[in-house]
């Protein structure tokens, strides 16, 4: 930005939060500096046009109003009360918890915004020294549809996007009465009214592809009563721990498959094709994901226990040495 | 969700900030200003040159913001109305308070109770921009082995002591005895690391908490050398480096999830809902194991070397499998 732009821009705000009256476009033109350059009528509302926008931009509140009803144009003013950040104390611990917060986010225009409301704490007098050693820093993921997510719930309007599944190409398009953005377990979550399918649903917002658009009335969508939000995200999920375990007998090559001896029980001795080892058991939570596991050790691995798994580990190997065989 | 620090430059939110911050600290020197608001001595020198021109209609000695500089000092002698910093946007009430209620719910966060405090009060100063239609939840997925670990862990933190431990390190498939100096916890989607001075490795380096298998709170002090530096987590934890190989995958839909789990690029969609993805990978035995465990979910078609050595693996596998059964 020009010094020439920044100045008359801070003049402007001067000007428009010391008047009670508003002022007119005409009026601002004769006793903001700067405006008096504009060339033409044209110019300068081009000019002041912009102006405005930048300043609303920054979300600095304008009221627009007619001081007598004789006028015949709208003018300008800022409301005192609208513009300035109310009154903030924070004890030296509480400001330390910000100086963090700001450090937090995944993103750098989410820290980009955490630092502009932290440049707005101290020019309220809040003393952050961000030097503050923190033992424990939780990262906030953000997600490109975090935003304008989030403003959808908060205008009470419905929106579509496309939306892709975990296992499938396909984008659908969803359209949703959302409710409210949810942070489970490290992953954010759009719940809200799926007007497709007419239930309630979640949706992982890292699948959501490109625009999320906004439409309808604002204040249309209303979160019904007595939902939960963290809940019904939970709810939506299969437990991913301590599920119930069977046992799986398996043999080890010496000095091999240290993520397979974790946490196993070594219950002898085995040889096998001439190859020294460990038998070992170990829990099996999933059997699927084991069988993933253990195949990708190859040879350093054998499933002696149970049946099912040794043959889903010989499947997928199967698949790899001789592909194009018996391929599902 | 617009951002006031992108497009329209920082510079006016600075210009409108920095009165009222002035105000707050009479006879500060320019140069801790400068810092609070991350930039040099001279472009805040040039900051408040700028604005001494501003000031009321009238723009008389009487009217202008005026400022004492006394050595390398500066004092706000007349604010011409500008006295509180700008409300917060919705934005940045939502970037910094989302940040301090994901603070505010992890656990072993030293003080939580400030970390609260500090949220009502900016809550109540920030108004309506504080962002309804958020939850946050404690934002860890793990066993309650790990949870247990972790704990251990905060405690060494927090007593700031040294650890002994039994460390599974996944890309070598290996395990190890290592004595750390504990620096801090960071969790990151949902999983929490331990970033320490690794005395074997002298490094800093991270543990992933799930991984660490025995963990003992030393009696002495942790020290790490005063020139070790945390990572720098601001673009994610594993931001894959251009030195690394890369890989072609083609994946089937039951591997789809590969390119929403590890940093992937995605190349093309293919007939059948199949995914050509580009894929950096660390260590070669590594990737040998996943794409053995996707079982033919996966094809590698770049490089030739990795591909060749998955099918002899497979083969290998399946030699030893008959073998063993031919010796029953």
């Amino acid at each position: 930005m020009s010094t020439a732009r920044a100045e008359r821009l801070v003049n402007l705000v001067l000007a428009l939060l010391s008047t009670r009256q508003y002022l007119t476009a005409e009026r601002i033109r004769a006793i903001v500096p700067g405006y008096a350059d504009a060339p033409s009528d044209e110019a300068f509302f081009r000019m002041f046009e912009r102006d405005k926008m930048e300043l609303r931009e920054l979300g600095i509140p304008m009221e627009t109003g007619r001081n007598s009803p004789f006028d015949t144009v709208d003018g300008y003013r800022i409301a005192r009360r609208d513009y300035e950040l109310g009154e903030i104390e924070l004890a030296p611990d509480e400001a330390a918890a910000v100086g963090l917060a700001v450090r937090l986010w995944d993103s750098p225009e989410l820290t980009g915004q955490a630092q502009a409301a932290l440049v707005k704490l101290r020019a309220a007098g809040v003393e952050v020294d961000q030097q503050v050693p923190a033992p424990v820093q939780p990262r906030v993921r953000a997600d490109a549809a975090f935003g304008p997510m989030l403003s959808a719930v908060q205008q009470g309007r419905a929106v579509r996007f496309e939306y892709r599944r975990s296992g499938s190409p396909e984008r659908m398009t969803r359209t949703v009465e959302p409710w409210g953005v949810v942070s489970w377990r490290g992953r954010w979550y759009l719940v809200g009214h799926d007007r497709d399918r007419d239930a309630p649903r979640c949706f992982r917002l890292s699948r959501v592809q490109g625009k999320v658009t906004p439409f309808g009335p604002a204040g249309a969508v209303k979160r019904p009563d007595g939902v939960n939000l963290l809940d019904f995200v939970a709810a939506s999920h299969e437990p991913e721990f301590d599920a119930p375990a069977s046992k799986a007998r398996l043999w080890v090559a010496d000095g091999k498959a240290a993520g397979i001896r974790r946490r196993a029980r070594v219950i002898g001795r085995r040889t096998v094709a001439g190859i020294e080892g460990d038998e070992i058991e170990r829990n099996v939570y999933y059997l699927d994901g084991m069988a993933k596991w253990i195949a990708g050790y190859g040879p350093d691995v054998l499933v002696l226990e149970p049946d099912v798994l040794a043959k889903a580990v010989h499947e997928r190997l199967s698949a790899l040495a001789h592909p194009g065989g018996d391929r599902r | 969700m617009t951002s006031s620090a992108r497009g329209v430059g920082a510079r006016l939110p600075r210009l409108l900030a920095l009165v009222p911050y002035l105000l707050a600290r009479p006879g500060i020197r320019i140069e801790d200003a400068a810092a609070d608001f991350g930039v040099s001595a001279k472009q805040l020198r040039k900051d408040l040159e700028l604005l001494w021109m501003c000031g009321l209609p009238g723009y008389g000695p009487g009217d202008l913001i005026d400022l004492s500089f006394e050595g390398d000092t500066v004092t706000v002698t007349y604010d011409a109305g500008m006295r509180r910093p700008l409300r917060l946007t919705g934005g940045e009430a939502t970037a910094l308070l989302v940040a301090l209620r994901a603070l505010a719910e992890t656990p072993g966060v030293l003080d939580a109770d400030a970390v609260r405090r500090a949220i009502a009060k900016i809550e109540a100063a920030a108004g309506q921009a504080q962002p309804a239609g958020v939850v946050v939840d404690a934002g860890l997925r793990e066993a309650r082995r790990t949870a247990e670990t972790r704990r251990v862990v905060q405690e060494a933190l927090n007593a700031q002591r040294a650890v002994r431990m039994q460390y599974y390190t996944a890309s070598k498939d290996r395990m190890s005895e290592r004595v750390v100096d504990p620096m801090r916890l960071l969790v990151v989607e949902g999983r929490s690391y331990l970033e320490a001075w690794c005395r074997r490795a002298e490094d800093v380096r991270l543990f992933r908490v799930d991984r660490i298998d025995e963990i003992e709170v030393l009696a002495e002090p942790a020290r790490p050398p005063e020139d070790a530096q945390p990572h720098d987590v601001s673009a994610g934890l594993f931001a894959p480096s251009p030195e690394q190989p890369t890989a072609t995958l083609v994946l089937a839909p039951d591997a789809r999830w590969v390119a929403e789990y590890y940093s992937c690029e995605e190349l093309e969609e293919l007939e059948g809902g199949r995914l050509r993805v580009a894929m950096r990978y660390g260590d070669e035995s590594w990737m040998v194991r996943l794409v053995l465990g996707l079982g033919g979910d996966a094809v590698v078609e770049e490089p030739a070397e990795l591909a060749g050595k998955v099918r002899e693996r497979a083969a290998a596998a399946l030699e030893l499998a008959a073998a063993a059964q031919l010796a029953q």
